[in-house]
This record gives C-alpha cells, sequence and structure tokens, in this order.
C-alpha cells in the first residue's frame, strides 16, 4: 500500500475510490535509475560548489578550486536534466562530464601528491558511477527510442465514410448555418 | 476495482481500489465499457499540471452502462442507459451553462478555493484531472461515479459502437470546437500544428466546415499519413520550414486561420533554438510551458486572421509576441472545450454517417497494461496515435 496515496486521501471526499493495493509501475528500471543518478548528481554538484576548496586540497589539486565550482555548476544542471521528463539528455550529459572528471583527476596520480591515495579513490568512484551512466544511457535509449524501420502508414484512415470528397464543406453545403461560438456577448 | 492511478511523474499503475460510491442525490455510478488515454493525460504524466496527488484515478474519456442512478438524477438516467461521460462536468443550471460555455460551469468544481485563488475564478469540474478542477476520480477503471450525472451525460444508441461514440467524451468535440473558432470561409486555409488525436479530429472538422485548404504540421510520418487521408496537406517540420511551406500555400499571405493541438509540450529540436530554451527553463521551473507553436503561429498567421487554441497550456509562458500579435490584429479563441455544447450535433452527424471517430484509435488493450501504454503512446512507439482501454 503506497503510503502517499493513503496520505492524500484527506483530500478525497468518502464516497472517492481510495487505492487498496498496488500494481506495476510505468517507471522503467532504466527511469529509476536516471532519477537516482539525477538526485547523485545535485547532490555532489551542491558539495562542489559549496566546499570546493575542501574537495581541491583532500585531492591535491590546489588552484582548480574554480573549476570545481564550475563542475559543480554542470552536476546540478545535469541532475535538474535527468529528473525531467525526457531524462535522456541529462544522463548523456552525465556520461560527457564523466569524462572530464578522469581527464581532471590524471594530474592528480602524479607520484608526489601527498593526498595521491585519496585521487585514487575519486577515480575509482568515477569509473564506478560512469558505468552506472552509461548502462542508464543504455537502458533509456533501449525503453524509449522510437525504432527505426517500417512504420505504419494510415493512409487508409479518411475517417469519412463517405469518402472525403463528399465530406468537403458537408456542412455548408447541406445548407446548415456555421455553428454558433462561445462566450458571453 | 482495477483503476489507472497516478503516484508521481511518469509513475501511474493499474492498483485495485475500492468502488466508487454515490454521494449526491444528482450522481450516478456506471460501469465503464471503453476509455482512452488522452494527450493531456500526458501532461498529468509529466507532472506539468499541478496539484495532482498520489492515488488520483486518471482518465477523462469515458463511456459504459449506468449501474446506478442517484435520487435526482432519475429523471434522466435509469439503469441500463448507455452514456457516455463528457469530460467537464456540468451543472446545466448556471449562467455560464444557460450559454453553452459548459467549461467554465460555476459550480462543480468541488475544489473552487483552489481555482479562484489561481485562475481568478472557477472553472467547471474535469474527471481524472488535477485537484484544482475538483480532483474527481476518473474514468480509466472498472466503474466510474458521474457527479451531476442528470447532466453530465450524453446518452447514445445501441446501434453505433463503442469505439463511433467513445470520442464525443472529448477529442472529436474539442477539434470541432478548434475549427468552429475559426468562423471558417470557403476561401480560407487553415493550418494545423499537432497531427495527435486532437489535430486529427480538428483537421476532419475543418475539412467538413469547408476550408479551402488544410495544412497539417508535425514530424511523426504516420500521423501525417493520417493527415494526409483526412484531406490536409502534411508539412514535416523536421524536413522543410514551416513558414516557408505556409506561405508558399498562400500566395506569401499566410494561414488565416491557426490551431494549435500541441500545447504545452512543443517538440524539442535544435533546429528550433527556442525549443531548446524552453526545455531548459521549463526543467529549472523558470516557465511552465513550451510555446514554440504559439510562436509560430502569431508569426505565420494573416493579419486580422484567428487563432484558435485547443492545446492545454498549464500556467505561464515566456516570449510571446504580444507586439506582433497586436499590430496583425489577431483574433485569440481558446479554453477547454465546452462538450455539451457541440455533442447532439456530432452524434448525428456520426449516425449520418459524415464521419467515422474510430478511425484515430491505433491501439485497444485491457485496463492491466495501460500503464505501459502510457509510454508507448508518449514515446509515440509502434505508430501508436490513440489508445482505447477495455476495462
Amino acid at each position: 500500500m503506497n503510503m502517499l496515496a493513503k496520505a492524500a486521501d484527506i483530500a478525497r471526499s468518502p464516497g472517492d475510490p481510495k487505492v487498496q493495493s498496488t500494481g506495476p509501475s510505468s517507471l522503467g528500471a532504466a527511469d529509476r535509475m536516471a532519477r537516482g543518478l539525477g538526485w547523485f548528481s545535485i547532490g555532489l554538484g551542491a558539495a562542489e560548489l559549496l566546499a570546493a576548496n575542501r574537495v581541491a586540497r583532500g585531492l591535491g589539486l590546489e588552484g582548480y578550486e574554480w573549476l570545481i565550482r564550475g563542475y559543480g555548476l554542470r552536476e546540478v544542471a545535469s541532475g535538474v536534466a535527468c529528473l525531467s521528463a525526457n531524462p535522456l539528455p541529462g544522463v548523456t550529459s552525465r556520461v560527457a562530464g564523466d569524462g572530464l572528471d578522469i581527464l581532471t583527476l590524471l594530474p592528480a596520480l602524479r607520484h608526489d601528491n601527498p593526498k595521491r591515495g585519496n585521487a585514487e579513490l575519486a577515480l575509482l568512484a568515477v569509473a564506478g558511477v560512469t558505468l552506472l551512466d552509461v548502462l542508464c544511457q543504455q537502458g533509456l535509449t533501449r525503453r524509449h527510442a522510437r525504432p527505426s524501420g517500417p512504420r505504419r502508414d494510415y493512409r487508409d484512415r479518411s475517417g469519412f465514410p463517405k469518402g472525403l470528397a463528399a465530406a468537403r464543406g458537408a456542412v455548408r453545403q447541406a445548407g446548415e448555418a456555421r455553428p454558433a461560438l462561445p462566450g458571453i456577448a | 476495482m482495477k483503476a489507472l492511478v497516478w503516484h508521481g511523474k511518469q509513475d501511474i499503475r493499474c492498483d485495485r481500489v475500492s468502488d466508487p460510491e454515490i454521494e449526491d442525490p444528482r450522481d450516478a455510478i456506471i460501469r465503464v465499457t471503453s476509455c482512452a488515454i488522452c494527450g493531456s493525460d500526458l501532461h498529468l504524466f509529466h507532472n506539468f499540471i499541478p496539484a495532482m496527488l498520489p492515488g488520483d484515478i486518471m482518465g477523462h474519456e469515458a463511456m459504459g452502462e449506468v449501474v446506478e442512478v442517484g435520487s435526482a438524477a432519475k429523471s434522466k438516467l435509469r439503469t441500463g442507459d448507455r452514456i457516455v461521460v463528457p469530460f467537464t462536468i456540468i451543472c446545466g443550471e448556471c449562467d455560464q451553462c444557460k450559454r453553452g460555455n459548459f467549461s467554465v460551469c460555476e459550480r462543480t468544481n468541488r475544489r473552487k478555493d483552489l481555482a479562484e485563488k489561481v485562475f481568478g475564478h472557477t472553472t467547471a469540474g474535469l474527471f481524472g484531472y488535477t485537484h484544482l478542477t475538483g480532483g474527481y476520480p476518473g474514468g480509466q477503471a472498472e466503474y466510474l461515479r458521474v457527479p451531476f450525472a442528470d447532466a453530465t451525460h450524453i446518452k447514445v444508441p445501441d446501434n453505433l459502437t463503442d469505439e463511433q461514440v467513445l470520442f464525443l467524451s472529448d477529442i472529436f468535440p474539442t477539434g470541432w470546437q478548434a475549427a468552429a473558432q475559426c468562423d471558417i470561409e470557403p476561401t480560407d486555409t487553415v493550418a494545423i500544428w499537432g497531427c495527435g488525436p486532437v489535430g486529427q479530429m480538428a483537421i476532419r472538422s475543418a475539412i467538413l466546415l469547408g476550408a479551402k485548404q488544410v495544412v497539417a504540421i508535425d514530424c511523426v510520418p504516420e500521423r501525417l499519413s493520417m493527415a494526409e487521408a483526412g484531406g490536409a496537406i502534411p508539412i514535416n517540420f523536421e524536413e522543410e520550414s514551416v513558414v516557408g511551406r505556409l506561405n508558399d500555400l498562400t500566395g506569401g499571405k499566410g494561414p488565416e486561420k491557426c490551431i494549435d493541438a500541441v500545447g504545452l509540450e512543443a517538440h524539442v529540436t535544435p533546429s528550433l533554438p527556442d525549443t531548446l530554451l524552453d526545455r531548459a527553463k521549463q526543467a529549472m521551473l523558470m516557465e511552465n510551458d513550451r510555446p514554440h507553436v504559439l510562436r509560430e503561429m502569431i508569426y505565420v498567421c494573416r493579419p486580422a486572421g484567428i487563432i484558435s487554441i485547443p492545446g492545454v497550456y498549464s500556467g505561464l509562458v515566456d516570449k510571446i509576441p504580444m507586439g506582433m500579435a497586436m499590430n496583425k490584429g489577431l483574433t485569440f479563441r481558446m479554453g477547454q472545450t465546452h462538450v455539451n455544447r457541440w455533442t447532439d450535433d456530432l452524434l448525428r452527424r456520426i449516425e449520418e454517417g459524415q464521419i467515422d471517430p474510430s478511425f484515430v484509435i491505433t491501439h485497444t488493450v485491457g485496463l492491466e497494461e495501460g500503464p505501459e501504454m502510457y509510454k508507448v503512446f508518449r514515446d509515440k512507439q509502434d505508430s501508436c496515435v490513440k489508445v482505447v482501454l477495455k476495462p
């Protein structure tokens, strides 16, 4: 039993139907994953925006603070797009962003970086998230794309049982008045 | 009973819910024999229409057999009557109903308090829609309570199939009203944006009302093929310039009448940069609706022409060129459909064989398959144009 639906019953009248048990959702696994990634993206983006100095210090990337804030903005924008009605562009932008993140982390793997261990962990995490992003992107494409190939042709569906020629101007030809327009005049 | 229930954005489920009960002497309950998924259900599916609540039953295109009648509705309805249910709930007695402006009935919205705050004044109660219009349970279910049932019904004869009459509930009168609002003359070019179910009905209505030429604009080939079958000249906006082609078809003067059968979710494509901007603003909650079609209509419409808007808009839109519209002297007509204003006439046309609205049905499935069909319809997969559900 869905608790949100139960709580919303307060807005319904006594005779309105109430949910007793729920069935399968129209949301697919990839849709749910996109939402999860969207919220993750917003959270990560907010952390990068608000704590860019700490992130830079933690990775041994001092001097990159503004770049990290820029990436934070990118993460938030991708996250919002992932939560929209069509999450595919948002998830695709995350995949591209993952590539940027990996390129940005590579210099932190230098041997003289005292935070090299943190950078390796971060790189591992980005690689894992990249895998999730790619899987989600592929899942969304499979679920929502319009398959190419032959499509139905509806050129036999005029909707006029007596034919199109007879339908043209039928109202006027029958001497009927034009429909009276709605309004308060 | 089973019903398709809204649980959140893009989350529709076929749930088991309690049966509806008569609440008011004017109520009736029908056993739903056929119902349909409407394009405006997709706006709810995407959560673009505010004030939906988890647990709301979807659907505003339904018909069936009357199984229970409240005491005050017995003079108009009997058990066993076969009725189509208009999506606008009407009292039949208020000032607006008496004028035939049924979609702005003053009495049937049970959340009038909300509507007055948001819209300035109340509008009619609607089935399976937002709580701004009453939050009435919808007809994508095995049973439906019809409030104000003595007025809110269309009796249909037994010799017509469900498929022939079901669309009297919404899309046929909506397409008809869109065309009627254009005040069509025999010399008119009527341009119709959107070849979904309402666009298809608007095309046929404009043909019946005698437009010189009807032009249909979309990017889905199978929908354009259906538009062509109905007598329209198709324009695929992903393959050619809409403005250029409309001007070619009208000697450079533009169509006299323009119909927006798209509404708030205009197609987003890189070739139309304003659609990208609208999409971004909508995602960031900086704009409710994506009004590309309105902009294009205002631009291309012939001066002194008419713009008719059956497509649903939910709230605020940006960058509408009102200066252009004002200087061109355009007339705007719009609104939810005054269904019962048109249905006696349209039922007669179906009975006489002038039109058969069942042409638009491409998929018929059981209620259990409804959640998946929302996705198929939304994604325009499997050449889907119109889904009918059989509870």
